[in-house]
């Protein structure tokens, strides 16, 4: 009915059109936002030094955009007309505001004169992409809380929203969001600067940020509360975060820790049973796992390793690799599985390495020789309160046949277990042992 | 997402201010909402007169009955409200801040819940 009358009535059909148009240039500047906002807010926060009024800018930007492009067209260069939008508005509302705040007037002009450049600097991938690894070094500063590195890494760097980061992890909105309102207040506080860290420093600012994106990688991969899909997107992001890592930063251990995702990510199908029972590594139908992960993961670590370079993560990725070249079970090659459990251990000594090098031993050499090493471990008391510790006890003491002890250490595990896969697993092996 | 920021001062505090002061701080709200309703993040704003022209209403048991003004006596008073419509909390959070009531008062932002009526 509309339609027909528009037909004959030029001013509708006009009207109707523009609609349209403003729709389609909508979904057009979405689709920029969603690929550039990240870029756009990392090289406005380093013009602007401020997290929230880049925040500030950048929305700025975007809505101007659906006005201006559907009328003047889309720039040859949509990241660099958001950025110098986004700047000049900025400077604008400062200018605005400082009606009522004369410091604001200074303020603005001092970003005017500093920032003048950008406006005819060659709009270069390069800066663009130092501006994002700033903004992971920031976010992962090492003044800020872990748990606010990991909720400013997901929402500012990944563009996960404040409620999507407090479904992932189980927690409020308001508490999500008043960390990042903290980290961002500390930001600005101490002064932290928002830039890559010197070449000396450059190792240990790292370690942080890659602790941070696998802290993200394994609350997706290991979290067993809450509903898988919301919980797998943790790892995705965390795989996409390590990919960005390792493209701008050619680290052995940025590739390492990328490598150490995909092989464990290639997994994700057969480690759990269709009605969410864990299976272990050994009995996983192998066919499920996921050989394009695997062949870019192995891809990586012979890469690092060629280089001599070799740090934890990349040690971690060579055992995943050891055992996602095994076409079965029986066919794992546990003598360099053992081999390169001591490079780690020497690498980055720890009980828990420790534990899975006992793991590794027994493999190869038997339960006795691992239950020994085990015990030793826990004698010692590091691993006392850690489930595995106690799985891993019970696993070769039921081997071996001591069935009294087998039930006690799985007793034991199972008290300190809070994940529901891991209860319903050692349960299982429980009332095994007692038929 | 939507957001109902609740605005709340201390309606002495208002009525303390010299009068100047008292519209530079309502011109001031005001150019704010405008900045936020032509970015699309702002979906109605007003401030509300002042708790004594309040009327709650109850109905119990099938009878209605209005009493005047709020419940309880607090120390700040609902004065107006945002209700926003924008990418996450964090965002509203942001923009609540920049709302100049929140240097005198304080506001509390609302996630809406979603399927709700209207």
């Amino acid at each position: 009915m509309q339609v027909r009358e528009a037909k004959t009535d030029d001013a509708m059909k006009a009207r109707t059109m523009t609609e349209d148009a403003t729709n389609q240039m909508r979904e057009t500047v979405e689709r920029i936002y969603r690929s550039e906002s990240r870029q756009v807010l990392a090289t406005l926060i380093r013009l602007l030094g401020d997290f929230e009024v880049a925040e500030e800018a950048s929305h700025d930007a975007f809505a101007a955009a659906v006005e201006q492009w559907g009328r003047d067209g889309i720039p040859a260069n949509p990241r660099a007309w958001l950025v110098s939008t986004g700047r000049f508005k900025a400077i604008d509302g400062m200018r605005r505001r400082a009606r009522h705040d004369a410091s604001l007037d200074e303020l603005a002009k001092q970003l005017e004169s500093a920032t003048a450049s950008i406006e005819t600097e060659p709009q270069e991938d390069e800066p663009v992409e130092d501006d994002r690894l700033r903004l992971i070094f920031t976010c992962c500063h090492p003044a800020l809380a872990p748990e606010a590195q990991v909720a400013m890494t997901l929402r500012e760097v990944c563009g996960l929203t404040t409620e999507e980061i407090a479904r992932a992890f189980l927690t409020k909105p308001a508490t999500i969001a008043q960390r990042i309102v903290r980290a961002k207040a500390k930001i600005r506080d101490a002064r932290i600067p928002y830039e890559v860290p010197a070449e000396k420093d450059l190792p240990d600012r790292l370690d942080a940020v890659l602790r941070v994106v696998y802290l993200v990688f394994n609350e997706g991969y290991s979290a067993s509360t809450g509903s898988a899909l919301t919980r797998h997107d943790l790892s995705g992001e965390a795989v996409r975060l390590g990919r960005l890592l390792a493209a701008l930063l050619p680290d052995p251990e940025a590739m390492g820790l990328l490598a150490l995702m995909l092989l464990q990510d290639s997994r994700r199908a057969a480690r759990t049973s269709p009605t969410g029972e864990l299976i272990l590594l050994e009995d996983q139908d192998r066919s499920l796992w996921n050989q394009e992960q695997i062949a870019e993961g192995i891809t990586l670590v012979q890469g690092v390793l060629s280089h001599g370079q070799v740090g934890p993560y990349s040690i971690q990725a060579a055992i995943a690799a050891a055992h996602a070249q095994a076409q079965t079970a029986a066919a794992t090659d546990w003598n360099q599985i053992v081999g390169l459990y001591n490079l780690l251990l020497q690498a980055e000594p720890s009980p828990v390495i420790e534990l899975n090098w006992a793991v590794a031993v027994a493999m190869r050499d038997g339960p006795s020789a691992g239950l020994n090493l085990v015990d030793a471990i826990l004698k010692r008391g590091d691993l006392d309160t850690y489930h595995l510790a106690h799985a891993a006890r019970a696993d070769f003491c039921r081997r071996l046949g001591r069935t009294k002890e087998a039930r006690a250490s799985y007793q034991r595990a199972l008290s300190l277990t809070r994940q529901e896969p891991e209860r319903r697993f050692l349960e299982l092996r429980l009332r095994e042992l007692q038929d | 997402m939507k957001y109902l920021c609740l605005v709340y001062v201390e309606e002495k505090t208002l009525h303390a201010m010299p009068q100047q002061e008292r519209i530079a701080l309502s011109d001031e709200s005001m150019a704010y909402c405008d900045e936020l309703q032509k970015q699309g993040q702002l979906l109605a704003a007003s401030p509300l007169h002042p708790v004594e022209t309040a009327t709650t209403v109850r109905v119990r048991e099938g009878r209605t009955s209005t009493t005047d003004g709020p419940f309880a006596e607090t120390k700040e008073q609902l004065g107006g409200y945002l209700l926003l419509d924008v990418r996450d909390l964090n965002d509203a959070v942001r923009i609540a801040s920049r709302f100049p009531a929140a240097q005198y008062g304080s506001i509390e932002v609302r996630p809406l819940k979603e399927n709700g009526c209207a």
